[in-house]
């Protein structure tokens, strides 16, 4: 692949006839270039991807109500998402007066930043990530517990009381839920042996069923059906999603830490949320799902599989959310604490029984 | 100066000056958010020692964690910073000592004659395939797995203390248990009544 980038621009630069001029000055910094431009080719096609899943949202929901969902900007309604981009970026961004101005800033950089960074670590086909780091998975959870400190600072700095109570239930739910998605994907780390994401996929094509063509039989969704379960459900919580939404439950506290910001400093945070949603979205289909793999035997593998999953979760938001109400919030945080880590942890011991057992099927 | 020493002397530079504003910043917000800045940098000096598993670990226990809960407390608090510092000479002929007698301590242990190059030369780069995940796993399972399970029980012990100590039965208090709340058919709450069509 860089060889033919590289290609690319010496055919490029020769046009002028420079190439060489042009390399001599660039080779030294040329591995800086290279991953700048991956960053890129990721960070785009998932900005891309956020703004149209803001438009799938609305016409989805639209559908499920009978609605026709937004249909005036563009044919079908297509550039609704550039139109809602535009005008968020062109509007004044306000600082309330008692604000603390300098964190009121940096707290939509705090929010998007982890969101983005997290997906360093992504694979998405073999070999096809960022960087193919050793504890991959371990630094993902680092990065969305990273997430939780925009909500938070944005919600003090506002210095305003609807902001205050949005950031405070953030911080308890999403400190809650961290821990049950951790736990959750201790008992992936534990039949994978590893910590890789890679490692963690190439795990998932092998096995009995995989040899007899059914690979979708042995990715980590059937043996671990209660932690897939737990994982997509926290990870719902973790994003602020629908039923979980209390943090910016509208009947209550308006829009919760968002109440006091306009224009971009509002868009980063709804950047963030979606960027997130796609981020869980991508890690339940990698860890549990068999990522790039093919279900079926005689179909070759390739991101296609991985786009095809990560689009089935995100419908699956979208659908729980045009259906079921809110939570109460002492109700969320009972479903987190009594139900989802005591859980994980009898399947954490569960499968620990299992792999010291001779009826291991995870070698 | 090559790559790695630059970012060591990034790292710590801004480790310590966040340090430093942890104890001297006057808002106590930002004071818990130098201290975030702080552990960050630190995981990033640990990353420069090939500790990937632990640096991440820190971020994710205390940057993601404690650090959030702390913060949630400190936000709460109101502070009066006015009669926080009113002590502050009254008690300076206790505390000024005990501060020169912990720096003389630190750096009797930590000078350059027990931790320079000498006393502590640098380890050996570890072979490209080894994970130190999972050298970390073996140690705390197989060698010193006595101290680390006394460790998790003193920890546990410490846990429950905390629950039991703040655990306060109430009696006029009125949650309800949510087992009954959905258990609740809708026979128990509506009543369906047959009634003839009223005609005008």
């Amino acid at each position: 692949m860089e060889q033919l980038v590289l290609q690319f621009f010496q055919w490029f630069w020769n046009l002028f006839g420079a190439w060489d001029a042009v390399w001599a000055a660039v080779q030294p910094v040329w591995p800086l270039i290279w991953v700048l431009i991956k960053i890129v080719v990721i960070v785009a096609p998932l900005m891309l991807c956020v703004a149209y899943l803001t438009f799938a949202e609305r016409k989805v929901i639209g559908y499920m109500q009978v609605r026709l969902g937004p249909n005036r900007v563009g044919p079908l309604g297509l550039l609704q998402p550039i139109a809602d981009g535009m005008k968020l970026f062109f509007k004044e961004v306000i600082v309330p007066s008692g604000a603390n101005k300098a964190l009121f800033f940096i707290a939509p950089v705090l929010a998007i930043a982890p969101a983005l960074a997290a997906w360093a670590v992504v694979p998405f086909f073999d070999g096809g990530a960022l960087a193919n780091i050793d504890a991959g998975l371990f630094y993902v959870l680092g990065m969305t517990s990273m997430g939780i400190y925009g909500v938070i600072i944005a919600g003090w700095a506002s210095n305003s009381k609807y902001p205050f109570l949005g950031a405070m239930r953030a911080s308890a739910q999403m400190v809650s839920y961290e821990i049950a998605m951790g736990m959750a994907l201790v008992t992936v780390l534990m039949i994978s042996n590893s910590l890789n994401f890679t490692d963690i996929v190439r795990a998932q094509g092998r096995g009995w069923f995989a040899e007899q063509g059914a690979g979708f039989l042995s990715w980590n969704w059937l043996p671990l059906l209660p932690m897939f379960v737990v994982y997509f459900v926290s990870g719902v919580a973790e994003t602020n999603r629908a039923p979980f939404d209390v943090v910016e439950g509208e009947s209550e506290i308006v829009a919760g830490h968002m109440v006091e910001y306009s224009g971009m400093a509002f868009a980063m945070f709804f950047l963030a949320e979606y960027a997130n949603m796609i981020l869980v979205a991508t890690l339940t289909s990698i860890l549990f799902l068999g990522g790039w793999l093919s279900p079926v035997g005689f179909l070759p593998d390739g991101f296609h599989w991985l786009a095809i999953k990560i689009a089935f979760f995100l419908l699956i938001y979208l659908w729980i959310r045009a259906t079921f109400p809110r939570y109460r919030y002492d109700q969320i945080m009972r479903l987190g604490w009594k139900v989802f880590v005591p859980l994980t942890l009898v399947w954490i011991a569960v499968v620990g029984i299992w792999m010291v057992s001779p009826l291991n099927i995870f070698k | 100066m090559d790559f790695k020493t630059a970012l060591f002397y990034i790292f710590s530079t801004i480790l310590v000056l966040a340090a430093l504003r942890v104890v001297t910043a006057r808002n106590p917000v930002h004071a818990v958010l130098f201290l975030v800045l702080a552990f960050f940098n630190a995981s990033g000096l640990w990353l420069l020692l090939q500790a990937e598993f632990l640096a991440i670990a820190l971020i994710v226990v205390y940057v993601g964690a404690v650090m959030v809960l702390f913060l949630f407390v400190v936000m709460m608090l109101d502070i009066n910073l006015e009669r926080l510092r009113r002590g502050f000479w009254n008690n300076l002929w206790l505390g000024g000592p005990i501060a020169v007698l912990m720096v003389v301590e630190m750096v009797a242990v930590l000078s350059a004659r027990s931790f320079g190059l000498e006393a502590m030369p640098a380890p050996a780069p570890t072979a490209a395939g080894v994970s130190n995940t999972k050298a970390l796993g073996v140690a705390i399972y197989t060698d010193y797995v006595y101290p680390f399970e006394l460790a998790s029980v003193i920890l546990l012990v410490a846990l429950i203390a905390a629950v039991v100590l703040n655990l306060r039965e109430r009696r006029d208090h009125k949650s309800l248990d949510p087992a009954r709340q959905i258990a609740v058919k809708r026979n128990d709450r509506v009543r369906i009544v047959s009634m003839p069509v009223e005609k005008e």
